[in-house]
């Protein structure tokens, strides 16, 4: 890899050197990877990848806020988010690493 | 929805590869997005989201058991930020 962030074509292109898929297969089989995590988290449906991490569903209710231009309050509404909780091997992994704090 | 449903549900999506070859494609894709994160890298993935590294600073701990302070050093952490489509998305599946 680059400099840039990691992107779908460079994941396609991984699976099109490492596996030997062509490069229709690999690129339909990164959109499909993805897709069905998303489609899984749309359906209020937990993702668990072990080694890697969990994809978790929280709701929130209603919030009063701030437009923080014009000081004038507005409640921000009730809504579902993801969050992600790396795995204990991504962690270790990622806690090893020791460049620069920037990012 | 495990890992190995997820390569079930994209099996049952596509009819051209086997089972084994779309495990090792997804047991790939993990690996690679693990390798890239280690290595200080970041991942963007349009409608879905990015992965970075977040620095936390090195303070001082407790060891619960005997009260003694302990420095714990710096690290990273890894974090995800959901893209746009994502958070709309799942955001919509709340009003249904």
């Amino acid at each position: 890899m680059s400099d840039g962030a990691l992107t779908k074509a460079d994941l396609a292109e991984k699976l099109y050197h490492e596996l030997g898929l062509n490069k229709r297969e690999a690129k339909e089989l990164v959109e499909l990877f993805f897709e069905e995590i998303r489609h899984a988290l749309e359906s209020n449906e937990p993702v668990k990848l072990s080694g890697f991490g969990n994809f978790d569903l929280r709701d929130k209710s209603q919030r009063p806020g701030r437009n923080p231009k014009t000081g004038e309050e507005i409640p921000i509404s009730a809504r579902r988010v993801v969050t992600f909780r790396p795995g204990q091997k991504l962690k270790a992994r990622v806690e090893a690493y020791a460049g620069t704090e920037s990012q | 929805m495990t890992k190995s449903e997820l390569i079930e549900y994209i099996a049952e999506k596509q009819d051209h590869l086997p089972v084994k070859d779309i495990e090792l494609a997804v047991k790939l894709i993990l690996e690679h997005m693990s390798d890239v994160l280690a290595t200080g890298g970041r991942i963007e993935i349009r409608g879905f989201g990015s992965f970075s590294l977040h620095y936390r600073a090195p303070r001082m701990g407790r060891n619960p058991k005997t009260g003694a302070t302990v420095e714990l050093p710096g690290k990273h952490v890894p974090h995800f930020k959901p893209g746009k489509e994502m958070r709309d998305r799942v955001n919509e599946s709340l009003k249904s």
